[in-house]
């Protein structure tokens, strides 16, 4: 110890005293550096850090509402949801989305189709969204996915209803189907009601019912880890079901319908003239909307489309028509009705009729002419001479404001979308079209050809007017929607669409006379569906052009090409003393209305009255009294 | 027990007691109520009480002998972990002894100040200029080799106990002040030989929700856990941030973010009340210390370990960038509390091998 020099031990201790207590201070600085950190963390920003835990574990998770179901009147299931597995895929977890597609390709059977749909919906979808790869998994498919799916970032397996269509293109036109949500879609409907819903109505009731089909969506509250897996679930608000719709449609008479049209193009439709409730609402050909829900591929969409059939259009109330002879139902009436017109009175009928100063001939469906015709006559024959004189005494604006109230020529206000108005014309009408009034427009309306042009559910509608003493009732599909939890069913209430105004009510039972003669007497055109009914038929044959005829040419059915021929109509009620169903048949260039499209309305007629089909009518009749 | 007859500072001892007791706790809840790891964690603490306990019995002179050998082994040893490190691939710290794996770099932040407090000893102090050039040597070999491992954070460490025994040994303001203007003005050059993540990690520290899934995330995570835990906290095992894993490390250098969200700040204010006071309580060891080798290497011990644990708090509350420095005690991880334990051991052996000599 000697040896060490000799070092100023006080200095020494004194420097580093003050160096310690230098270092000292420093340290409390630093602390107190520290404490206001914290104090600022923790006491004066506690509220956002607290909000900002709380969104990190929090995620409110939507609970889709199931839809409601779509019933036929007896309850048969036309639209459903049920539970599927589908494969999704979240973007913008996927790096490699080529190499992922492969690994799934080996899981499960992806198509071209589903590929193709999975790359357009990626273009058009929204951030943060999963889209759709792959429906209906099966259970082996599933557990296959499931099991790889800890090692596949960005894929989910999902369990979703599904909406389907068990009875496949049976009502297809009025039930119509739910598709994926579009970006369209995205611009008119309130987002929030269909957070975690991914299918909108698109056609038929399911558009015009959406509201109540659609219930309202569930929330809930999931706590999630950093790895976006749920850990337990803190709040839930179920989710309402929507409405359950039962339909006034009968299935079973819908289907008996489509039958008997067969592979022709037509529509029917089907009423109750008391209340309006729609029995049956048929167009033909249909197509199965069930590729519709997912998004169909654009081959088969071209194939639809381009089928000259033209499946897609809803003839029964889109479907504009010239309504032939079925117009003299009502022009008849419209002659009752006028003013120092003897309906008695006969006029002789040579098969044509020109006007006054013009070599124009009008020919009738009948070469040779009724012979002497009145009113009664005219009608069960369809004398068409009889009423293009009657065209002219009623004048055309005299036409268009007594078929006005039928409801001609204006919306129907049916419970479906792109309804057609049809065509009620006048001079006036024309006239806003820039084209003048020729007075063969006016001899023509009173066959019901020219411009004038009508839906078959106007047409229904209209003679339901007759059956229910005046009172045009608005068509209905929905009968009723049930709470889908308490059962409860609240009912639509039939609904006057206007009220005929007539001169005298006895006419009504006149041209109602007039047009059950049309089925039950030998002279009738439409006898050969009449001769054997139980009960008591009003009807109208009609026969509407196609193809114009020439001058000096003759219509021969089995020479004018398909497409070209007449489009075969028929209207009716029955029982005519009390009306209990009214039909309205169309069938696209099916020629007579009396071959072709009444037999189809008794069908109808039978169905609902009687519960049993009719047995076909014999070949005697049918030729003899053909319109 | 005797304490004193143990060589055993009471009072240091009993708050090394109750951090240890502390640190159990939240490692629990921090690790999503593993038993076995918290077990891990009691016998390192155990290891680490025992190593105190040995230090704590050799008397500063010897230590005071051993030094330059302990540094030169440290030395050694990080000369090894590089030579590995360079044969595979990225950060290499660890050096595997059978059984268990520590850190190099541990050793050396004993180390340096040992060597630094035995150098300064030897001679006069205030240091003369040239004797201030052979320390600075002394301490950079290691910074800059641990630099390269690379562990910016344990680098800083070693060179701040180089640093801190400089200015405890007395070195004059008229050098110091001309030094930090040195370092001030090779700022650029230090910044420009950062690795791209390092630099990432400071430019982070300014704007965290720049890039609040990358750099970020640490830093945004911690804060919500410590901001969201407010004056008296979630309680025990409900951290919400570290049980659903959205804060990352949370049972090693994140620990505090943990504590601060189940405790508070009434927590929080106890915890830095035990930190202060160990750190504090190592400074008067210092200053009672009876010769220059004792004082300066305690008081640099002291001001390492708190600095230290104010790395590491400032880091997980935002104020300093993300550097892999853990709570010391607190964090989960081996060689870093046996280095830690060593610390107060040399910390106890000079305090109950005094003279009893009245100044």
């Amino acid at each position: 110890m000697l040896n060490i020099p000799l070092k100023d031990y006080f200095r020494e201790t004194r420097l580093f005293s003050s160096r310690l207590t230098i270092a000292g201070a420093v340290v409390l600085l630093l602390i107190i550096v520290l404490l206001a950190r914290l104090v600022q963390l923790q006491l004066i920003s506690h509220r956002h850090y607290a909000t900002l835990a709380r969104a990190n574990r929090i995620k409110p998770a939507p609970i889709p509402a199931p839809r409601g179901l779509i019933l036929d009147r007896n309850g048969v299931v036309l639209a459903q949801s049920f539970p599927i597995y589908t494969l999704e895929i979240f973007p913008e977890q996927v790096g490699d989305m080529a190499g992922l597609l492969g690994q799934l390709g080996k899981l499960v059977r992806l198509s071209e189709t589903d590929l193709k749909l999975f790359h357009k919906q990626l273009r058009e979808r929204s951030r943060f969204e999963t889209v759709t790869l792959r429906t209906h998994l099966t259970d082996e498919e599933a557990a296959r996915v499931a099991l790889k799916r800890p090692y596949l970032n960005g894929v989910e397996l999902q369990a979703r209803l599904q909406r389907h269509y068990p009875l496949g293109g049976l009502g297809v036109h009025p039930v119509g189907y739910v598709g994926r949500i579009s970006e369209q879609d995205m611009k008119r409907i309130v987002k929030s009601a269909y957070r975690g819903m991914r299918h909108i109505g698109k056609l038929g009731v399911e558009a015009v019912y959406e509201d109540m089909l659609l219930g309202s969506v569930g929330f809930e509250e999931v706590e999630t880890n950093a790895h976006g897996r749920p850990v337990r679930t803190i709040e839930r608000i179920a989710p309402v079901a929507g409405k359950n719709l039962y339909l006034n449609i009968d299935a079973k008479l819908q289907a008996l319908v489509e039958q008997a049209l067969g592979k022709r193009r037509g529509a029917v439709v089907a009423m109750e003239p008391k209340t309006g409730a729609v029995l049956a609402f048929v167009s033909t050909p249909t197509y199965d909307p069930n590729p519709f829900v997912n998004g169909i591929d654009a081959q088969s969409y071209k194939r639809l489309l381009d089928n000259p059939d033209k499946p897609l259009i809803n003839r029964a109330s889109s479907g504009q028509y010239a309504p032939g002879s079925t117009i003299k139902a009502f022009l008849g009436l419209a002659a009752l009705e006028l003013k120092d017109y003897d309906p008695a009175q006969t006029v002789t009928c040579p098969g044509w009729f020109s006007l006054p100063g013009d070599r124009h001939l009008f020919r009738d469906w009948k070469k040779l002419g009724h012979g002497a015709v009145n009113l009664h006559d005219a009608v069960v024959q369809s004398c068409d001479v009889y009423f293009y004189r009657l065209a002219v005494a009623l004048t055309p604006e005299g036409m268009k404001d007594f078929l006005a109230p039928f409801g001609f020529g204006q919306r129907t206000g049916v419970d479906l979308p792109d309804e057609s108005a049809g065509i009620l014309p006048s001079p006036e009408w024309k006239k806003a079209r820039g084209q003048p009034w020729y007075p063969g427009e006016t001899v023509v309306t009173g066959i019901g050809q020219g411009p004038i042009l009508v839906t078959p559910l106007q047409l229904v509608a209209a003679i339901s007017a007759l059956a229910n003493g005046g009172v045009r009732m608005q068509p209905r599909l929905v009968r009723a929607a049930e709470d889908a939890k308490t059962k409860a069913l609240s009912e639509t209430v039939p609904e006057v669409a206007s009220e005929i105004p007539l001169r005298d009510k006895g006419n009504l039972q006149t041209i109602i006379s007039y047009l059950t003669d049309v089925v039950h007497t030998n002279k009738g055109t439409a006898y050969w569906i009449g001769w054997n009914s139980p009960y008591k038929i009003a009807g109208k044959t009609g026969t509407a052009q196609v193809k114009g005829v020439g001058q000096t040419e003759t219509y021969v059915e089995s020479m004018v090409p398909e497409r070209f021929r007449d489009h075969a109509l028929f209207i009716a009620f029955a029982p005519v003393d009390d009306p209990k169903v009214a039909v309205a048949v169309i069938v696209e260039n099916g020629g007579h209305g009396s071959s072709a499209a009444a037999p189809i309305a008794r069908k109808v007629m039978d169905y609902v009255i009687l519960g049993k089909t009719q047995s076909p009518a014999p070949a005697a009749v049918r030729q003899e009294n053909d319109e | 027990m005797n304490l004193q007859r143990l060589h055993l500072d009471k009072t240091l001892f009993y708050a090394l007691l109750l951090l240890a007791f502390l640190s159990l706790v939240i490692i629990y809840s921090a690790s999503g109520k593993n038993i076995s790891l918290t077990g891990a964690h009691l016998v390192r603490l155990a290891l680490g009480f025992g190593a105190m306990l040995l230090i704590a019995r050799v008397r500063p002179e010897s230590l005071q002998r051993w030094s330059p050998y302990i540094f030169g082994a440290g030395l050694l040893l990080l000369l090894i972990v590089l030579g590995v490190g360079a044969i595979g691939k990225g950060a290499q710290r660890w050096l595997s002894l059978g059984l268990f794996r520590f850190q190099p770099s541990e050793i050396l932040k004993v180390g340096v100040p040992m060597m630094l407090a035995w150098y300064f000893a030897r001679g006069d102090l205030p240091p003369s200029l040239p004797r201030i050039a052979v320390a600075a040597v002394i301490m950079l070999v290691p910074t800059l080799m641990i630099a390269r491992q690379p562990d910016l954070g344990t680098a800083v460490l070693v060179l701040c106990s180089g640093v801190f025994t400089l200015f405890l040994a007395g070195m004059r303001w008229r050098v110091i002040i001309p030094v930090l203007g040195l370092v001030a003005a090779a700022a650029p050059l230090v910044w420009g030989g950062l690795r791209e993540y390092q630099r990432s990690r400071i430019q982070t520290l300014f704007d965290p929700a720049a890039d609040p899934l990358g750099s970020g995330y640490h830093t945004i995570q911690s804060m919500i856990a410590v901001g969201s835990g407010g004056l008296y906290g979630k309680g025990w095992l409900n951290s919400s941030q570290a049980h659903l894993e959205y804060l990352p490390e949370s049972h090693t250098d994140f620990i505090f973010a943990v504590f601060a969200e189940e405790f508070g700040l009434i927590g929080v204010l106890l915890i830095l009340a035990l930190y202060v006071f160990i750190s504090l309580r190592g400074m008067m060891i210092a200053l009672y210390a009876q010769d220059s080798y004792a004082r300066l290497l305690a008081g640099s011990l002291s001001l390492v370990f708190f600095l230290n644990f104010f790395v590491n708090v400032g880091m997980v509350i935002g104020i300093l960038p993300v550097v892999g420095v853990p709570l010391p005690m607190m964090s989960y991880g081996g060689s870093s509390i046996v280095a830690l334990m060593a610390v107060f051991g040399v910390l106890m052996s000079i305090q109950t091998h005094r003279r009893i000599v009245e100044q």
